[in-house]
């Protein structure tokens, strides 16, 4: 009884520090973060790159604060997902891991015979919910790699890198088959990334990047022919200026139209006259370029690398080998994201329909990218619970 | 096996772990590096370029049209202006069912029923935003009605605009001309880039021949739009800084006519129900002071656009309204040439005001039975050169005709300006024909039709046969009758004022070769005999003469209608009425100080001196200040 009340009043008097608190508790925050599993600098790093990105996205919608409120929402909700995972040790995760890889495909074989068709793809499935199995797979298969490999000696011998290799390359081919080339590619990049982490050999790697060239071939022969055309144009644009080429050249300008200080935000004529297709989702880097210019530009890309370091940190200080594989496979998956949109963008690599991560406009991706967040930030706050 | 493998050397695999984050850490940083060139080479190396892309892309530039120089009488009244019409305008993007609200327009009598298929694909085939006109031009009554209604059809209203109107169209729809909406034609002819956003063009009269002084000078603005060419509003957005300047249009300049309304509205009234024309020329000038050709048509039907069955109707009127007859109508002059002839014989000798003949009624050629006959059968009796003007003795011609010859007749109708175009300063003028032996011989192909007959010449001393003559070509000589020999090219446009300034630019008068008859007797003779026409007792238009408070001269003609061979699908009394003979006079005054020359012809009107010359008369008194209530 007298515990309970001295309990009561001590809450009492911390709350009432927190709520008046003039001598900024920042230890208090600091352990109530910790309480959560949050990583701080992790978690300090998203929410800077999601702020920039509403700043952005605020512009590039065309000012619609209506299309805000929708991202704050679903950012909201990834928050949330993050910190769901956050909560979950690597341990558990771990042990669920193959369960959720086996749902994963079942999902992705369900998507394949009674799947939402729309804009031409078969990508959503509707179980109560709405969502696209193909975004599970994006850790669930790095999380099976890592798995496979956690209580192997690595680097993994030829046969074990064999069955990895099949583990990712079942489920990419379900979801190229939908099709939805951009995230088959993503996925199967997550898993080479944790194989290449786990010591893949560096001749075998040679000589699969050799082996690449008649592969592209092959692949080539398997493309839908708007994915040909992205390649041809983006070999030469201005072969199609009002077609194919349109997306590319447009991006260009509107990104060297914006200079060293850009045209000013909201200012980007490029943007705001609708000449920058899909200004609010896959090109609005672009929006950044032009009205921010090179020096705003340069600013997230500084963001997005401190992020992605934080996490290779936290994948370097990780005490076993899935998490490990884990943590390195979530954050160079998404520099990953970050290259391949930005090299699209300007017009280095072809158009793949890849979102600019915690910017571009569209909530799905968003929840799992922040998910993945989560798992980064459980392995960092668990480690040190541990007793090692 | 594998899962068996009984140590895990774990700092190895940590230090293994380590280098390959350490390697694909350098390979993201190659990369990342490429993209940030990559960066600085668009953003900072090519920035000009790209900035000045991005400029062209936002920018585009729209036309100002013009505002249309207005037209006036000379008198300063108002022939043709630009009235702000309201247009029914339909935006499809705010419209939902733009089927269902066609046909809900159609069933207030908006549109057309027929129409709605066309609007329908009209505003399916731009960018939606772009108004698609329904009706160019809506009455008050309409504008009233739809007010009400106006809830009930989202996206569709009525806008403001400019159109051409006539107040006095039917009076001058000849002599200003009308506007039209722009062909292709009329594209290919003109300058596109100076009728950009300009919907309508000079399609006739005045009108077409003034065009590049009505028209003014377009401008531009540049307007800062999106990709789908949707303006912008460049106030909302600090985006139009950099804009280069616009030029803004610069009107049409202002065209008065030497056109006298009263004159036109006189003379249309006087041919209200018949078809012909009235030409009336200053014949100090050339200034043209009337003319009208009836029937008439409203030309506002074609600047606001008619539908095909107005147009049908027009087209297959039997009057032929859109015929302008004052300039490209071809008649016979009859024996309106008299006084012409009557001067080419005293100045060749021919005849001299003494000689006499005796009129039986008919003449016939030496050695032939074929009787030319005297429009009065039993014959004048003694006349003299004067009588045979004053009473219009066709057998005194006849007689004279062999003296003079073809080729003389020719010579000094030529010095009148008949068979030739007059030169006015709008287009489409018939030129007529003057025939002559050397005419002959071109005109025909075959051998036997290219001789001369003497025959032809007898016809031709009364103005039949081969001869023709526009009632400009008959006013124009009337003129020089007028002024002994003086003649100047006739033109309707008297001075151009600029639309700004206000400056005027007089029409110079444009003195022609004089008839270079210098012997005044004969012109005393001529122009007695022609006053006596109109004056004397005893002249074919003297009951309409009679009373005058000036002194005027006149000749009367009377031409033969000699084929209808084309309308042979009248009723009988339509072809009766189109067999009558065409009724011509030319007259002018006062006749010591002409200041009018008038000439009227009215087709199937029997009589010149009956029906054309009361016409002649009242236009004269108008002009000459005896109107109103003097009026006969």
């Amino acid at each position: 009884m007298s515990t309970s009340v001295t309990v009561a009043m001590m809450r009492l008097s911390e709350t009432q520090r927190l709520i008046t608190g003039k001598a900024a508790p920042l230890g208090d925050l600091a352990r109530a973060i910790r309480r959560l599993n949050i990583d701080g600098p992790l978690f300090v790093g998203i929410l800077l790159i999601s702020a920039l990105g509403l700043v952005v996205l605020y512009s590039a919608v065309g000012e619609n604060m209506r299309l805000l409120v929708n991202q704050v929402v679903r950012l909201g909700i990834a928050l949330v997902a993050m910190l769901i995972m956050a909560q979950l040790s690597p341990d558990f995760l771990r042990r669920w891991t193959p369960w959720g890889f086996l749902g994963g495909l079942v999902l992705l074989v369900l998507v394949l015979t009674i799947g939402e068709v729309s804009q031409g793809a078969r990508r959503w499935l509707n179980v109560g919910i709405r969502f696209q199995p193909s975004e599970i797979m994006k850790l669930a298969v790095p999380m099976m790699a890592a798995w496979y490999l956690h209580d192997r000696q690595i680097p993994p011998r030829f046969g074990q890198l064999m069955l990895i290799a099949l583990m990712i390359f079942v489920p990419t081919v379900l979801i190229a088959r939908q099709p939805d080339l951009g995230t088959a590619l993503l996925i199967a990049a997550s898993g080479i990334i944790v194989i290449v982490l786990a010591g893949l050999p560096i001749r075998l790697m040679v000589v699969l990047a050799v082996l690449a060239i008649p592969g592209a071939l092959v692949l080539w022969n398997f493309m839908q022919d708007y994915q040909k055309q992205r390649v041809l144009t983006l070999l030469d644009p201005d072969t199609d200026p009002l077609g194919a080429g349109y997306n590319i050249i447009q991006s260009k300008i509107a990104i060297g139209s914006g200079g060293l200080f850009g045209k000013g935000w909201t200012n980007g004529s490029q943007a705001q006259l609708e000449f920058l297709p899909e200004r609010d989702t896959d090109f609005i880097f672009a929006v950044m370029g032009e009205e921010l210019g090179l020096l705003g530009v340069l600013a997230l890309i500084v963001l997005y690398v401190f992020v992605i370091g934080r996490g290779l940190y936290i994948a370097i200080q990780a005490p076993d080998t899935y998490s490990r594989l884990l943590a390195g496979s979530i954050s160079l998956t998404f520099f990953v994201y970050v290259f391949v949109n930005t090299a699209m963008v300007t017009g280095l690599v072809p158009v793949v329909g890849v979102p600019l991560p915690l910017v571009s406009f569209g909530g799905t991706s968003m929840v799992t990218l922040l998910a993945g967040f989560g798992i980064l930030m459980s392995i960092q706050s668990h480690r040190k619970l541990l007793p090692h | 096996m594998d899962l068996l493998s009984p140590i895990k050397d774990h700092h190895s695999e940590r230090r293994l772990f380590i280098a390959r984050v350490a390697m694909t850490s350098i390979i993201g940083f190659l990369l990342l590096s490429t993209v940030i060139a990559r960066l600085v080479q668009l953003q900072v190396f090519d920035h000009e370029v790209f900035a000045a892309q991005s400029q062209g892309n936002r920018v585009r530039i729209e036309a100002v049209p013009p505002i249309r120089g207005l037209v006036f009488d000379r008198e300063g009244r108002v022939l043709a202006e630009n009235l702000p019409a309201y247009q029914l305008e339909l935006i499809p993007e705010q419209v939902a069912d733009i089927d269902d609200t066609l046909q809900r327009l159609a069933a207030l009598g908006l549109i057309e029923v027929d129409d709605i298929a066309g609007f329908k694909d009209l505003s399916e085939s731009g960018p939606r935003f772009k108004p698609v006109t329904l009706k160019l031009r809506l009455s008050e009554e309409e504008i009233a009605n739809f007010a009400i209604q106006r809830p009930r059809f989202p996206g569709v209203d009525f806008q403001p605009r400019l159109v051409r109107h006539y107040p006095n169209g039917k009076a001058i729809a000849h002599a200003v001309g009308y506007v039209g909406a722009l062909s292709k034609n009329d594209l290919a002819r003109l300058d596109s880039s100076s009728y950009a956003g300009t919907a309508h063009t000079g399609k006739t009269g005045v009108e077409n021949s003034f065009e590049p002084y009505l028209h003014g000078d377009v401008g531009y603005r540049h307007i800062v739009s999106n990709a789908l060419g949707r303006q912008i509003p460049t106030d909302s957005r600090d985006m139009a800084d950099s804009l280069p300047n616009d030029e803004s249009s610069a009107p049409g300049q202002n065209v008065y006519l030497s056109l006298d309304l009263d004159l036109q509205l006189l003379a249309t009234k006087a041919l209200e129900g018949r078809r012909g024309a009235v030409v009336a020329i200053d014949p100090w000038s050339g200034e043209i002071l009337a003319m009208v050709s009836a029937p008439s048509f409203d030309p506002d039907l074609f600047a606001v656009g008619m539908t095909t069955a107005q147009y049908a109707e027009l087209q297959n009127d039997l009057g032929q309204p859109l015929f302008n007859r004052a300039i490209r109508g071809a008649y016979p002059p009859g024996s309106t040439i008299k006084p012409m002839l009557a001067l080419a014989a005293l100045d060749t000798g021919a005849t001299n005001p003494m000689r006499r003949s005796i009129c039986r009624g008919f003449f016939m050629l030496p050695n032939t039975t074929h009787r030319y006959r005297d429009w009065k059968p039993e014959g004048h009796g003694e006349v003299d050169l004067h009588d045979a003007i004053t009473q219009s003795c066709d057998v005194y011609f006849y007689e004279l005709s062999g003296d003079i010859g073809i080729d003389n007749m020719h010579t000094y109708l030529d010095k009148f300006g008949l068979g030739q175009a007059t030169g006015i300063d709008v287009s489409g003028e018939h030129p007529g024909v003057n025939p002559s032996r050397d005419w002959k011989r071109a005109a025909f192909t075959e051998r036997a039709d290219q001789r001369w007959f003497h025959g032809e010449t007898v016809n031709n001393s009364i103005g039949q046969g081969y001869m023709l003559t526009t009632p400009l070509q008959l006013a124009n000589a009337a003129a020089a009758l007028a002024t002994r020999g003086t003649r100047f090219e006739p033109h309707l446009v008297a001075a151009v004022e600029d639309a700004v300034t206000g400056q005027r630019t007089l029409t110079a008068p444009r003195r022609l070769a004089d008839v270079g008859i210098n012997d005044q007797s004969y012109w005393d003779t001529v122009i007695g005999a022609m006053h006596d026409v109109m004056q004397n007792v005893r002249g074919t238009a003297y009951a309409t003469g009679r009373g005058a408070k000036y002194e005027m001269a006149g000749k009367s003609g009377t031409a033969q209608v000699f084929s209808v061979a084309q309308e042979d699908e009248y009723d009988e009394e339509e072809i009766e009425e189109r067999l009558r003979d065409h009724a011509l006079f030319i007259a002018f005054a006062p006749v010591d100080n002409p200041r009018i020359a008038v000439a009227v012809v009215v087709e199937n009107g029997s009589s010149g001196s009956r029906v054309a010359a009361p016409i002649a008369r009242a236009i004269m008194d108008e002009h000459l200040g005896y109107g109103g209530d003097d009026a006969p």
